[in-house]
């Protein structure tokens, strides 16, 4: 029972960091972005290639199962998806956005997106899976009955940091407030002066970063596979809904509780069906309470 | 000749299939302005609840039922607006891209249900040797083939005009009212869920007749048949046909399903067979793409929609 709490709590971590940028994107974009997934693959590809360049490094360094070159590979991946995203926002979202197309058709965009770049990664390094490390780690005891690996402990630890920055950063820079402000009415925002053009990059910088972060350190516990991140997709629209769509705090709370809920289906019905929790707790929660567990009240 | 008229027949039954999948989704996405996202959930519910009714007994799981032909379509229609109904309840009272992501969900859920569900469905194996429709009256292959297409283009005919009918009621008209200004549709004192419901049942039906009708003339119905990636190739024929028009749902069909099948020719008779994977990603990449550019420079599609006002009405125009 515990053991897949923990376990549960290792994958949320991933989801809740995937389920921020979903958030941000949202609460100010306005469209649930169906491309986000594939930015959590594309991190990880862009990990394994940039820790790939870094060979000298790559020797294991005790207690974990990678080098030192996962911390370069780790930031690296993060700036360079960045990148990607940037440009498919310059180059799909912006001019459909400009134009006056609605929501609509920008989730069909995030659809052509999200097909194109995951396609994009099978002709660079095919279907197969990828590994940061051959080695294998044994799980320790962490807690009574509760055996984890170093590299999730890490990868849980990289999650909470990286939450706490990004509160640190959205309550107490102007960058952060004038974000917060465009999410909450961007009308508004904008006649009290805000660039609302470089908040939506703004915007593209946190998400991305954050679902390439969860993309490499998914990489880390689990092998590497082009479908990695589509697959993370309906969690993570589970975590948004449960979370209250407003409320990022919600969508991180939120990805942990999903991760714990897929893992202890284990215990009422086949392993095979864990992908399923989401789809139920995102019905529940439209039936029971739409406004999520966070979220205002309509 | 025979060569290129079986190859042709086979394209253009492919190509239904598709279009049965469009006009439904014309009437969601196009005319009601719903995101469903769950094509491949009712067109996989349809076939399996078509291969259950009328499929032959296997042995250790559920069906077998031998029921007559039509009964499949009945049942697969039946079964996937019942579904509709369940999955489009609760997240149609919500925000209108709430549907997309309960539909996502959905579909996965059929996806992973069909794969796992030994008793009902045999998982990947499939449920096979499914009777089918033109079968045992002593036919060749290709007369079989030519009576299947020629019954298709009927239902295809048949749907198209219903779905016309409807687009040009009153109906239509506040459908697509709501789709334009849902506030102002409310104001009229319009029930915009009832309506909204109402589209997403009916069209959900008729992709599960697309679903029934495929494993009847497959013969065959598995995992396989409804992947993923026809989600977005249905979209992608929708919106490239042209989304709010009927004809150009149709056309888009076959626009994609010719362009997707020359292009899938082109790039195998290009590249080595060692690179066959990236060869289907390059054929899903140029979908995308094309999907794209459609977007971004010519969104109302090759056939944009037409302005649909009551036939007592006078047109004229605003400007």
């Amino acid at each position: 029972m515990l053991q897949y709490v923990a376990e549960g709590v290792i994958f949320g971590s991933i989801i809740a960091l995937g389920a921020i940028g979903l958030s941000l994107v949202y609460n100010i974009m306005r469209f649930p972005n169906f491309a986000h997934g594939d930015f959590i693959s594309i991190g990880a590809y862009w990990g394994v290639f940039i820790a790939g360049l870094l060979v000298g490094m790559g020797a294991p360094v005790a207690p974990f199962s990678f080098g030192w070159s996962m911390l370069p590979a780790l930031l690296l991946a993060m700036a360079a998806s960045v990148a990607i995203a940037l440009v498919v926002d310059r180059a799909l979202y912006r001019p459909i956005d400009r134009r006056g197309g609605d929501r609509k058709t920008l989730i069909i965009a995030a659809f052509a997106a999200s097909i194109m770049l995951r396609n994009a990664i099978v002709i660079i390094y095919g279907p197969g899976d990828h590994y940061f490390t051959q080695a294998i780690q044994l799980a320790k005891p962490f807690l009574p009955g509760v055996r984890v690996t170093n590299d999730e402990v890490f990868v849980v630890c990289v999650a909470v940091v990286a939450v706490i920055a990004l509160h640190m950063f959205l309550t107490h820079t102007s960058r952060g407030k004038q974000l917060r402000a465009t999410a909450e009415n961007p009308t508004l925002a904008s006649i009290n002066g805000i660039d609302v053009a470089s908040v939506y990059r703004l915007t593209w910088i946190l998400s991305t970063g954050l679902a390439a972060l969860a993309g490499v350190s998914f990489g880390i516990i689990q092998q590497i596979r082009p479908e990695m991140g589509f697959d993370l997709l309906l969690p993570m629209f589970a975590a948004l809904i449960l979370g209250g769509v407003t409320s990022i705090y919600g969508a991180i709370f939120a990805g942990v509780i999903v991760g714990v809920a897929e893992s202890l289906s284990v215990m009422l019905w086949a392993a095979e069906y864990k992908q399923a929790v989401s789809f139920v707790v995102v019905v529940l929660i439209l039936m029971i309470r739409p406004h999520g567990l966070f979220g205002e009240k309509p | 000749m025979s060569g290129l008229a079986s190859y042709l027949i086979f394209f253009v039954i492919t190509a239904t299939f598709y279009a049965l999948l469009c006009l439904p989704l014309n009437l969601q996405w196009g005319m009601t302005g719903l995101m469903n996202v769950g094509i491949t959930g009712f067109f996989g519910i349809g076939g399996y609840a078509a291969a259950l009714l009328t499929g032959p007994d296997y042995p250790g799981s559920f069906g077998g039922f031998g029921l007559p032909v039509p009964v499949g379509y009945v049942g697969g229609m039946a079964i996937a607006a019942g579904v509709a109904l369940i999955v489009g309840g609760p997240a149609l009272r919500l925000r209108e891209d709430f549907l997309a992501i309960a539909t996502f969900g959905f579909s996965a859920v059929v996806y992973l249900v069909s794969l796992n569900f030994n008793g009902l469905t045999r998982g990947a194996d499939g449920l096979y040797g499914l009777p089918k429709p033109f079968a045992g009256y002593g036919l060749s292959n290709f007369m079989e083939n030519l009576a299947t297409l020629c019954f298709l283009l009927a239902v295809l005919g048949l749907v198209y005009a219903a779905l016309e009918a409807m687009a040009r009621s009153p109906w239509g008209r506040v459908v697509r009212a709501i789709r334009e200004n849902e506030e102002a549709a409310e104001a009229l004192g319009k029930n915009v869920f009832s309506y909204r419901l109402q589209s997403f049942v009916l069209g959900s039906a008729v992709m599960g007749l697309s679903g029934a009708l495929y494993a009847s003339f497959i013969g065959y119905f598995s995992p396989q048949d409804f992947l993923p990636m026809m989600i977005f190739q249905v979209y992608a024929m929708v919106i490239i046909g042209g989304g709010g028009n009927n004809r150009g749902a149709i056309a888009g069909a076959f626009i994609v399903w010719g362009f997707w099948s020359s292009s899938g020719a082109i790039i195998a008779a290009s590249l080595p067979a060692t690179l066959h994977t990236q060869s289907g990603a390059i054929r899903v990449i140029l979908i995308g793409l094309l999907l794209a550019l459609m977007l971004l420079f010519r969104p109302q599609g090759v056939f944009p929609e037409r302005r649909v006002v009551s036939r007592d009405a006078e047109l004229t125009d605003a400007k």
